[in-house]
């Protein structure tokens, strides 16, 4: 018989971060950043119709970064979570935070628990109404979660579009065509590389909608948005 | 892959996942638990069994999409319960319903449509068509036929917008889930005869929509005149029945003002008639 190896914990657990951080760098960024009247998110996305930034409930959304198939399995998950207490209770008892809990507790037990990693990194945000404070979640695949305020990126080089989007130093949240092309401009920046509209998926969270605030942006959209 | 914490479920239904994972929250789960407590034998020959439904509710199709309109009262045995009680439903963008039954289950079936159909459109990033949605609802009110049997009847009407064929469409249900498809008008609840009577008289091909929306509130009128089960305007409390249009531009509300303007002028003409 052969006699198993043994791998220390920490460098089982170390390996596995390794996979999963390899398998999200590779993918392109999802920038979500706040604008004066709610929260705008840009992904690099090639796709027309695959998606990577959906809407959850009426004030929050979703986006991911890494493996399709597993934050896709994530995103359902977390709209039945939030139709579930939306139906159970009340729609305004859907709240992010508790959504980003489920998140990193299921990603947590997955990462420690399963043989491959998740290799996904998620945003969960909620715009706020009514004077309460926006909400952006940044949730690892090893269920690390981080709570994030006026801007936050995930996949690809995220960590290079944050630095950029630091040196700005927001005091007041921009306008709309303002954070749009703030977005584009790092994103091209970091990929340099000239980005047609086309290949940017954008979404906003809008406060000054009724009931659910998520609204998908065309290529249409934002080049009237960006021509005003 | 399961995802622990997080609700797991294949397909894109809502229902089917309450169903399968939430029993208590549906009318499936909950009949097996009335019938496990013993509180309602199964009612025997159900054929012949008289449905409860004080309401009248109806729908008239007009040249550019649908009205639906309904009536507010809801009775308890020989007493009103509630004036004000609404029975039309805003669905989505696109569609409607409005029920006649229990009162409970049928607004809960209502809302559980809601999250049905915007669940569905988050899920698959697209709207379900007109025709899946009717057939859907069909699936759930076949669901609750075992608490028809307890007495608890939910009997949609159901309306949407079909932006395929760009015209508006009616769907009404008969307790075991079957839908029908009524191409012109139609009207459920205890006043439903009485005001499909009056629209029979009454209805065009091609309405305009003031003339459709009028025609409604006098369908309502006229059931309300001759059914206990069904409120007419109260003009004393300023109640009046509700109504909702339906087109390509989506769902709107008929403004209480504008309604009660037409009551005015319908009381005012059947007044002269006494005189």
């Amino acid at each position: 018989m052969p006699m198993p190896y043994y791998v220390s914990p920490e460098q089982m657990m170390q390996d596995k971060a390794e996979y999963a951080k390899k398998g999200i760098a590779k993918g392109r960024s999802i920038i979500a950043i706040e604008y004066v009247n709610g929260i705008l998110l840009v992904a690099e996305n090639p796709s027309a119709s695959l998606y990577k930034i959906s809407e959850i409930y009426d004030n929050i959304a979703f986006a991911g970064a890494g493996k399709y198939s597993e934050f896709e399995n994530l995103r359902k998950a977390g709209i039945r979570h939030a139709d579930l207490k939306g139906f159970m209770y009340s729609r305004e008892d859907v709240t992010a935070r508790s959504l980003a809990n489920g998140y990193s507790q299921s990603l947590g037990t997955i990462f420690s628990q399963e043989l491959k990693p998740l290799e996904v990194e998620i945003l969960v945000v909620q715009i706020g109404h009514n004077g309460q404070a926006n909400e952006m979640y940044r949730i690892s695949f090893d269920g690390s979660i981080i709570d994030e305020r006026t801007f936050a990126v995930i996949g690809g080089k995220s960590e290079a579009i944050q630095a950029l989007l630091k040196e700005k130093g927001f005091t007041q949240p921009p306008e709309l065509q303002a954070a749009l092309s703030l977005c584009i401009t790092a994103l091209e920046q970091i990929g340099s590389q000239k980005l047609s509209l086309e290949s940017l998926e954008v979404a906003v969270l809008d406060r000054t909608r009724d009931g659910r605030r998520f609204r998908r942006l065309t290529p249409a959209d934002t080049k009237q948005l960006l021509a005003t | 892959m399961k995802l622990p914490f997080l609700p797991n479920h294949d397909g894109p239904s809502f229902f089917d996942f309450l169903i399968a994972h939430h029993p208590a929250l549906t009318p499936v789960g909950r009949s097996g638990f009335l019938q496990a407590q013993g509180a309602a034998e199964p009612m025997r020959g159900a054929g012949s069994m008289s449905v409860p439904h004080a309401t009248t509710v109806l729908a008239i199709k007009y040249q550019q999409g649908v009205v639906i309109a309904g009536d507010r009262r809801a009775t308890e045995g020989f007493q009103i319960a509630e004036r004000r009680i609404e029975k039309v439903f805003k669905i989505d963008e696109y569609s409607a319903m409005a029920i006649a039954g229990a009162a409970g289950p049928c607004i809960e079936m209502a809302k559980l449509f809601q999250v049905e159909l915007e669940h569905y459109e988050k899920l698959e990033g697209v709207q379900l068509s007109c025709e899946g949605k009717a057939n859907k609802l069909g699936q759930m009110v076949k669901a609750n036929l075992p608490m028809v049997f307890q007495g608890l009847v939910v009997m949609p009407l159901y309306v949407g917008y079909d932006r395929k064929r760009a015209e508006g469409r009616i769907f009404k249900y008969d307790l075991a889930g079957g839908r029908y498809e009524e191409s012109d008008y139609h009207a459920i609840g205890s006043g439903g005869k009485d005001a499909r009577n009056t629209m029979r008289e009454h209805f065009l091909k091609g309405l305009a929509e003031p003339d459709a929306l009028k025609l409604a509130l006098l369908a309502l009128y006229n059931a309300a005149d001759d059914d206990v089960g069904t409120g007419g305007p109260d003009l004393v409390r300023g109640i009046y029945p509700t109504a909702k249009i339906v087109n390509a531009t989506g769902i709107t509300d008929v403004s209480d003002q504008q309604i009660r303007g037409i009551y005015d002028g319908l009381i005012a003409t059947r007044r002269s008639k006494e005189n």
